[in-house]
């Protein structure tokens, strides 16, 4: 389980500060949490607070047990927390197959780097030897990002946004690899997301907007409330940039 | 004959693990020691200077010639010019390379002057790499000179590395492309503690339909200095692309000047140029792997290099 106990942070990032506000919150094992809201809430901030790119102002963060609130990114790698970027860096010179085999060296078990091409909607063959640089379109990026996470045998795997870039096909096929890992590995997964097809994967959906929890519940009870929720002028029945494949700036 | 030390120096500028197939000329410390010639490539001796002709005959495939020197001794100067006549529409390798084991306190240099004729339809291969060790003070220091002229059709490829121990270099190659020549240029560096290295290449596609294309890497740490100077001149009908991008760590200095130049009004040239230093957003992804802070620099570096 992972356990976040009262944490704040205040953190002057690219987007001006960003803010979370004492957060509680436990993902229980084996789990699919949604996390979603406006953009802003604190969502990608609780992420970076998870995987360790920031570390809280105050509160705890507890693995199974073990307090690694001052950990750093690597030894919470190595205990089998795992993060993919909403925005995944590039890198000159190292290929699709180098970076999906560095993802799954810790892995005690073997892992089939194409298999977890295919899992992302890409062809193996074209893909291996292409090199993990501005060549690959933005979508072909975020596929990729998430074959790196999938290559990991984690206890929590953390994705942020993974539906930006990718087709409809891909997205159904993504959605049975959540699940498969989730199962396979018993892997804790927490999907940030506005998607409502990746919403109907999790067994729990929190709300966050303005650093803080705005709902946490099973995902029928949230689905509904933001479904019906009626406040503004559109004719489509959404949350302001929840539930509809629709980005929104506010 | 050679030693373990100057099969280790063999190894590290020209990968030979053996004394290698095919034609060769070994040079240690200023004069030839090993020599090999085949039926279509010959290796003669200059008669008015240091140095040798290296002639492939036309329509020679396949082949390759290794000509690594090294150098084991301080208070060497070694200067040797070169000619290669690469006949129409062969298709060789040439592996050259300067490894310098320095363990005195006097400087050791080697000047290679490189001269290749690349005839009609040929496609040349050319690698050139640079290494340097030894514990002694005295500098390690190498100036290549390359000229190359292409003909029409011809392909050339250069790959010039240098990774290092080399303490000062300045690197000039010159080339001209004649019609439907093609080039490609590869440019690695690392430079580190307080090595300089100076690198300067100057393109001229004199012909119609020629193209060139360099791309250069470099990484500076410490308080290494690289200097860089690039420049395409298209005067015809002709397409060039410079890209050049440096990693800058420490308190390392870089200066990169490339310059595209058009006299003729369907020439097609680009450059780009980048100097900065490794994204954090790289580290923290290799980090979120499970790699150390200073594995993933040196697989993100050694990546940037390849």
């Amino acid at each position: 389980m992972l356990d976040i106990q009262g944490v704040s942070l205040e953190i002057e990032g690219d987007r001006g500060t960003e803010i979370l506000k004492n957060i509680s919150l436990k993902f229980y094992d084996k789990k699919i949490y949604v996390v979603t809201g406006p953009n802003g809430g604190g969502k990608s901030s609780l992420a970076k607070i998870i995987m360790g790119v920031y570390n809280p102002t105050s509160g705890k963060i507890l693995l199974e047990g073990q307090d690694i609130t001052y950990l750093s990114i690597t030894e919470r790698a190595r205990l089998g927390i795992g993060y993919a970027f909403q925005s995944p860096p590039r890198f000159k010179g190292i290929k699709v197959k180098d970076l999906l085999k560095m993802a799954a060296s810790y892995n005690p078990e073997k892992v089939n780097i194409c298999d977890l091409l295919y899992n992302v909607g890409l062809c193996a063959q074209d893909y291996l030897d292409r090199d993990v640089d501005s060549s690959l379109s933005g979508g072909e990026m975020k596929r990729i990002e998430i074959a790196t996470v999938l290559a990991r045998n984690l206890k929590v795997a953390v994705f942020d946004e993974p539906e930006a870039g990718i087709d409809l096909w891909s997205f159904q096929k993504l959605a049975e690899t959540f699940k498969n890992i989730n199962q396979q590995y018993d892997t804790t997964i927490i999907i940030i997301s506005h998607q409502e097809r990746i919403m109907e994967l999790a067994d729990e959906i929190i709300i966050m907007s303005n650093g803080t929890i705005s709902a946490q519940s099973e995902r029928d009870i949230i689905l509904a409330g933001i479904l019906n929720t009626d406040d503004c002028l559109c004719s489509t029945k959404c949350a302001k940039g929840v539930g509809q494949n629709a980005e929104c700036i506010g | 004959m050679l030693n373990a030390l100057d099969k280790l120096m063999l190894e590290k500028v020209a990968d030979l693990h053996e004394i290698p197939q095919g034609a060769f000329n070994i040079r240690k410390n200023g004069h030839g020691v090993q020599r090999n010639t085949t039926a279509n490539i010959d290796i003669i001796t200059k008669q008015d200077k240091s140095g040798i002709d290296v002639i492939v005959k036309p329509y020679t495939k396949g082949e390759s010639v290794h000509i690594p020197v090294i150098v084991t001794e301080d208070n060497i100067n070694d200067v040797v010019y070169n000619t290669f006549e690469i006949g129409e529409y062969s298709d060789v390798e040439i592996i050259a390379g300067c490894g310098i084991h320095n363990c005195g306190d006097h400087k050791s240099q080697h000047d290679g002057i490189h001269t290749f004729y690349v005839r009609k339809g040929a496609k040349l291969k050319y690698v050139e790499k640079h290494y340097g060790q030894g514990d002694g003070k005295g500098q390690r220091v190498l100036n290549p000179k390359t000229v190359i002229e292409a003909e029409a059709g011809a392909i050339v490829e250069l790959e010039l590395i240098q990774i290092k121990g080399i303490d000062r270099t300045n690197r000039e190659t010159d080339i001209k492309l004649m019609g439907n020549a093609k080039l490609v240029v590869t440019e690695r560096l690392l430079t580190y503690l307080d090595q300089e290295a100076e690198s300067s290449i100057n393109v001229e596609l004199l012909g119609a339909d020629s193209s060139a294309q360099i791309i250069s890497r470099s990484v500076a740490q410490d308080n290494s200095k690289q200097v860089f100077y690039f420049d395409l001149a298209g005067k015809n009908k002709c397409r060039g692309h410079i890209q050049c991008d440096a990693i800058i760590m420490h308190n390392a200095v870089v200066l990169s000047t490339p310059r595209i130049s058009a006299y003729h009004s369907e020439a097609q040239l680009v450059h780009e140029a980048a100097i900065g230093r490794i994204e954090s957003e790289q580290l923290i992804k290799l980090m979120s792997l499970g790699f150390s802070e200073k594995e993933a620099e040196d697989t993100i570096l050694n990546g940037f290099l390849k």
